[in-house]
């Protein structure tokens, strides 16, 4: 007997799912209560069994699909049996599971209830389902008084241009008159903004990067007692330093220098005097590492990675730069090797391009210490002689496992970075 | 110079005019003649036009409006009044089935030119039972007229012109207003020497640009106070239509009113289920959406019989204070 697979609830508040990995492929027998499928829902991905035994003869669902509930996943036929005639396409879905997808199906039911001679489901079910897509792509109506319509008819005016001021955001004469008044193509006009659509909610199958993110930061907030320091740095004597350097280095065809890479120079010198940063809580004991393999985390669009560049401690200001450039650009491509990825045991993190003035960073585990490195911002300081001046600094966070990490430690290390940035000759010598 | 005269006296002057003008009217009711009239309405008009032209009826509405009826198809010109409004419902076969399908039964031969007037609010304490405001019940059935003022000059001015009318009018007046004074021309200051209002036709109260209050009866005072405050306290120019008969409606002037502010609510003291205010906002909806800014809205009473507890009573219909802030809501 053909029998269809379909998406199950497997939690109070699941409407949909997302297929996310097939256990089986077509032609594979499949018994009772076998794993078939794993199931991502809202709150978790659970494997999926199999309430009939036969061959699993068709999958309707791609992996990484995700469906109303009850949405046919795959049809299973007993031994030897003939697949029916509509095999290729999976019965539409009409009935209470797919509730949450709109009005139609609502209607649909009361139209088959009304009617009192059976007629096919396919006949009544199928503009269902094309509808509940419908609306699942369609941008929300928007809001506007019949006389706005109009109006904005005759003025030739896109009403999603438009901000309504009546109630409920509900566009009315006034708010068109205002846009018709404005300057044609000015948009300066306060009723000329140009106003974000409202978009239909996603649902974006977890990638394996993402999922990977997901749990190693959630062990590690739960897991690791973090504490968070934050140290000024003023960052005038480096800027001076970097501008010199960069025109020595881009004059004889060498590297352009980023601050970055003089943090994380420093980074790997406050190491050599506080060593107790560069370490890893593991479970009776501290590991205490020798050398720094330092982790930096980038911004790839799947997300975040931290390539590691090993030995820091060995390298210069300019292999420094020279091999990040190089793992950032593998990441980007997403051509970095595991092992490129793995054994870090500090990580330096900077959001400053984003212009990011301070913000604690979530430690990446087994480490016990991140550096939240933060944009440099021009500002009033007081000098030595107590007169406001223009100045700039740079806000560098630290957070440390308080495992491992004591604050006075922590406190020590960011002095020592200070002291390295703020005395950067240092840095290169 | 016009007269301030109360709502009551202006109704006496239609009726002693009428009487005078015609000798076919006559007035029948209870206690309409030598008690005056249950209300004064009629004060003083028995001792002047004598007991052929004012007729005290018996407790007896099915056969004094069957009586009035019979008489105004053989050309006589009943005024009937009822103590309340809410009795016509005894008289209720007479009222909406004989006077209203005759004419059109006897293909055009038969008219039925009477008056069926007395208070038709709710308001005053007297119970559910007496409290009835069946105006779009009337109004419901083709061949019967409506009309229901709000002011003493209209009172006047329709009561004249309904008694004229050669179709029955049923004119529903308010205990509340009987009291309430306004300025009525002298017949000397007017052209033709008398006050006629035709019926039919609507009457802005209150001019104003930003939303239409429209309303029938007592509710136009409501309207009125609430237009008053929307201008002081909220800067929104309200403005009054008051119909002034139901039915012929003056689709126009709501129209027009409309068309200029953009915005409108009907306020009226019957009940909201299948009331006036239904047929005036499908009737907005239907021949001016375009010119809508905002969904027309209905004020009525509370639906649930008239309340007795007085409290509770006064909660029931329409207060200003109500339509202020059902009207904020359209901005």
């Amino acid at each position: 007997m053909a029998s269809y697979l379909k998406m199950p609830k497997l939690s109070d508040t699941m409407t949909e799912g997302v297929l996310a990995k097939w256990l089986k492929k077509e032609g594979d027998t499949v018994s009772i209560d076998e794993d078939v499928a794993e199931v991502e829902t809202d709150k978790a991905t659970m494997a999926m069994q199999s309430f009939d035994e036969g061959i699993l003869h068709k999958i309707y669902v791609k992996e990484g699909e995700s469906v109303p509930l009850g949405a046919h996943l795959a049809l299973i036929l007993a031994e030897g049996e003939e697949p029916p005639a509509n095999v290729d396409q999976p019965p539409a879905v009409a009935t209470a599971p797919a509730e949450n997808q709109g009005v139609a199906p609502t209607k649909a039911t009361s139209s088959t209830a009304a009617i009192p001679t059976p007629v096919s489901v396919a006949a009544v079910t199928a503009p269902v389902v094309a509808a509940a897509a419908t609306v699942s792509t369609e941008t929300t109506r928007i809001k506007a008084s019949p006389l706005a319509r109009k109006l904005a008819r005759e003025h030739g005016i896109d009403l999603g241009q438009v901000i309504g001021t009546g109630p409920g955001g509900r566009i009315v004469k006034n708010d068109v008159d205002t846009a018709a008044a404005a300057p044609a193509g000015g948009g300066g006009s306060l009723g000329l903004l140009p106003r974000a659509q409202a978009k239909a909610n996603q649902t974006i199958p977890l990638s394996n990067i993402r999922r990977v993110i997901a749990q190693r930061l959630l062990e590690s907030k739960t897991t690791i007692p973090h504490f968070y320091l934050h140290i000024e740095v003023d960052t005038e004597p480096l800027m001076a330093l970097r501008e010199q350097v960069n025109a020595a280095s881009v004059g004889s065809g060498g590297p352009k220098y980023t601050v970055n890479d003089f943090v994380m120079r420093g980074l790997v010198l406050a190491i050599g005097s506080v060593p107790g940063v560069n370490a890893s809580f593991q479970g009776d004991s501290i590991l205490q590492y020798g050398e720094v393999h330092l982790a930096v985390a980038v911004a790839i669009e799947a997300g975040l990675v931290t390539p590691v560049i090993r030995s820091a401690q060995s390298k210069s200001i300019r292999e420094l730069s020279e091999e990040l450039k190089a793992l950032a650009g593998k990441a980007r491509e997403k051509k970095l090797t595991p092992n490129e990825m793995t054994g870090g045991t500090i990580t330096i993190s900077n959001l400053g391009a984003y212009g990011i003035s301070h913000f604690d960073a979530i430690i990446n585990p087994p480490q016990a210490a991140i550096l939240s490195v933060g944009t440099i911002l021009k500002q009033p300081v007081v000098n030595d002689q107590g007169q406001i001046v223009p100045g700039q600094r740079m806000n560098i966070g630290l957070s440390g496992d308080h495992r491992v990490v004591d604050g006075a430690v922590g406190a020590q290390f960011l002095s020592e970075l200070k002291r390295f940035l703020e005395t950067p000759v240092l840095l290169i010598s | 110079m016009p007269r301030e005269i109360t709502y009551r006296e202006a109704l006496k002057e239609a009726l002693d005019e009428e009487l005078a003008h015609d000798e076919n009217v006559v007035i029948i009711g209870e206690e309409v003649a030598e008690y005056n009239g249950a209300y004064k309405v009629t004060e003083g008009l028995w001792k002047k036009w004598g007991s052929k032209r004012l007729i005290d009826a018996p407790i007896s509405e099915a056969g004094f409006i069957g009586i009035g009826i019979g008489a105004s198809m053989l050309g006589v010109r009943p005024v009937m009044e009822l103590m309340f409004y809410s009795f016509a419902y005894v008289a209720f076969d007479q009222m909406m089935n004989n006077a209203a399908a005759v004419r059109y039964m006897s293909g055009g031969l038969i008219h039925c030119p009477i008056v069926v007037r007395g208070p038709a609010n709710g308001g005053t304490n007297v119970g559910a039972t007496h409290s009835h405001t069946p105006e779009n019940i009337f109004a419901n059935m083709p061949g019967l007229k409506v009309v229901s003022p709000s002011h003493p000059i209209d009172a006047k001015g329709l009561l004249k012109s309904a008694i004229r009318d050669n179709d029955p009018v049923y004119f529903m007046e308010s205990t509340v207003l009987y009291g309430t004074k306004g300025l009525v021309p002298a017949n000397e200051e007017l052209e033709g020497g008398e006050l006629l209002i035709p019926l039919g036709k609507a009457d802005v109260k209150r001019e104003g640009t930003d939303i239409s209050l429209i309303a029938h009866g007592r509710a136009v005072l409501t309207c009125l106070a609430a237009a008053e405050i929307l201008e002081s306290q909220h800067q929104i120019s309200a403005e009054v239509v008051d119909l002034r008969s139901i039915r012929p409606l003056d689709e126009e002037t709501i129209m027009a009113s409309v068309r200029k502010t953009h915005r409108a609510i009907y306020v009226e003291e019957n009940k909201p289920f299948c009331g006036i205010g239904a047929q005036i906002s499908s009737m907005i909806m239907e021949q001016a959406f375009d010119d809508l800014d905002a969904p027309v809205l209905r004020i009525a009473s509370a639906d649930a019989p008239a309340i007795y507890s007085p409290p509770l009573e006064k909660m029931q219909l329409p207060v200003p204070e109500e339509v202020v802030a059902r009207a904020l809501t359209l901005f």
